[in-house]
């Protein structure tokens, strides 16, 4: 099949295949700028995230849950506001009104970025091609060798170099089509005017506590894959794959004469 | 130039001039169905407006949670509240009265009596603390729209402000949030009188928006179709002190 792009990452690889390049276009601009867009969304979310729950540490489940109740668990931290002092004799000054506000814009920036990536990587393949496991890797098997792979340092597959492997293939469609639609709904399921139009999204939670507790607990999942993802984005060599995701090309030839 | 880049700078251009044609018609259309904010400027208006119009056009009148006579707190959350201050002694000493001025065809004063005397709304809904926290109790009072309908709010009126006798306190209320059933003067709390540090004697409930919507001792409701002359205009006493005035996540 003449002209198929190879690696099957953007039309312009199809386009300028037949007058090869050392610089293999790596990322289109579209998963570029959604990239650094949620980068930056994420940051926000944390950090604003953060902010709140200083100002209530306790975490509960149900419906209801407040100092008079027992919570599911207590992150043991100084809070910002002198009503609980989780045992310490200062707290922080009030954070929540800019942290609230930051949040939500945050959050509008997040899912407007999502969506657009999402129905034009639906359009485009990009999720067929180059997020959908092949069939040969929807397995354990499969993954755990990749895994070993990374493990032992061993050298990359060439396919790799333009496309993403078993690992990253199932991680990033958990995290865009799971972690980030369930962040989403124990958010909204949180809000008393959301849940007032959709009352299930609060009820199949078991309640708002519950949906707070999960929106906790999803959250640390995304930090956990954040994490990991910087830590392999710097064992495959740091600055030519922030380069790629800036500029959208692999270095590969450069790379490998170096 | 090749066939790929002319399409490509025509998607561009179609792109470019379809979100400038898209911002302006969305800017007319919120304009013209009050779906801006007050506090619509500063660096988190874009947020606050996509937050307020989607909620407006999304919830729309839908009724927020109610809960099973079961499900009433046993140890409701006190949250702080200073201590009454002298206007707060001064009118609970002359027997507490709500004014009713503004844009409306009869300014009122109303007793305590006066509005008990009116249709009685019960309600069994949570207050969400924008802290997290949350408890669910049963409230008894009068429906704001019963008020605002006795008084005869003029049809240009877009906004009903309402105060605290702690001038710190003063928020504001869109028409539809005003005359939604579940927006209660409240003077009742789980079959009791409504306690001091719940709000008593007169708190207003905004159960589909946050604990801090819910302002206690209430005084004063004013009629108006603009929020300027009103603080900073931001439409609250919230957005002054850095919180949202809508406050509905």
């Amino acid at each position: 099949m003449p002209g198929r792009p190879v690696l099957g990452y953007s039309r312009r690889v199809s386009a300028t295949a037949t007058t090869p390049q050392t610089k293999a276009t790596r990322h289109t601009a579209l998963v570029r700028v959604t990239h650094w867009l949620t980068f930056v969304c994420f940051v926000a979310l944390l950090v604003s995230g953060a902010e709140i729950i200083v100002s209530h540490p306790q975490f509960y489940w149900g419906e209801t849950g407040n100092v008079n109740e027992k919570p599911l668990f207590n992150i043991p931290i100084p809070t910002s506001r002198d009503t609980i002092l989780n045992g310490y004799s200062y707290h922080w000054p009030d954070g929540n009104g800019w942290g609230r506000y930051l949040h939500f814009q945050a959050a509008w920036f997040v899912v407007l970025a999502g969506l657009l990536y999402v129905v034009v990587s639906l359009i485009n393949g990009h999720i067929r091609k180059d997020l959908v496991p092949a069939p040969t890797q929807r397995s354990f098997a499969a993954i755990f060798d990749r895994a070993k792979k990374y493990l032992r340092r061993a050298p990359v597959d060439p396919a790799e170099a333009s496309s993403y492997n078993v690992l990253q293939r199932w991680s990033y469609l958990g995290v865009i089509f799971i972690l980030f639609p369930l962040l989403i709904w124990t958010g909204l399921a949180m809000s008393p005017s959301f849940t007032a139009a959709f009352p299930w999204t609060v009820e199949l939670l078991g309640g708002k506590q519950s949906a707070r507790t999960l929106h906790f607990f999803a959250t640390i999942a995304l930090v956990l894959f954040f994490l990991i993802h910087v830590t392999m984005v710097a064992l495959s060599g740091f600055r030519s794959r922030l380069a790629a995701m800036i500029t959208g090309r692999a270095p590969q030839a450069k790379e490998s004469s170096r | 130039m090749n066939a790929i880049t002319r399409r490509r700078m025509l998607l561009g251009a179609f792109g470019v001039g379809g979100s400038l044609a898209g911002i302006v018609a969305a800017d007319r259309i919120a304009k013209r169905y009050n779906l801006i904010p007050p506090d619509c400027r500063g660096v988190y208006g874009p947020g606050e407006t996509l937050t307020y119009a989607a909620s407006r056009v999304v919830v729309g009148d839908a009724p927020a949670r109610e809960f099973s006579r079961s499900m009433i707190s046993k140890t409701p959350f006190l949250n702080e509240v200073a201590p009454p201050n002298d206007a707060y002694k001064k009118l609970q000493a002359s027997g507490w009265k709500l004014t009713v001025d503004g844009m409306v065809a009869h300014p009122l004063t109303l007793t305590l009596a006066d509005l008990r005397a009116m249709a009685v709304g019960r309600q069994i809904t949570e207050v969400s603390c924008e802290e997290g926290w949350s408890y669910v109790a049963e409230w008894i009072g009068t429906p704001l729209r019963g008020v605002l309908n006795e008084a005869g709010v003029l049809p240009q009126a877009r906004y009903i402000v309402y105060r605290s006798t702690d001038t710190n306190w003063w928020d504001s209320l869109d028409m539809a949030e005003a005359h939604h059933p579940q927006t209660l003067l409240t003077w009742g709390m789980n079959d009791g009188d409504l306690p001091i540090g719940f709000g008593g004697p007169l708190r207003m409930r905004v159960p589909r928006q946050l604990g801090y919507k819910s302002i206690k001792y209430i005084a004063s409701l004013t009629a108006t179709d603009s929020m300027k002359g009103f603080g900073k205009g931001l439409g609250s006493a919230s957005p002054e002190a850095g919180y949202s005035w809508f406050a509905g996540i």
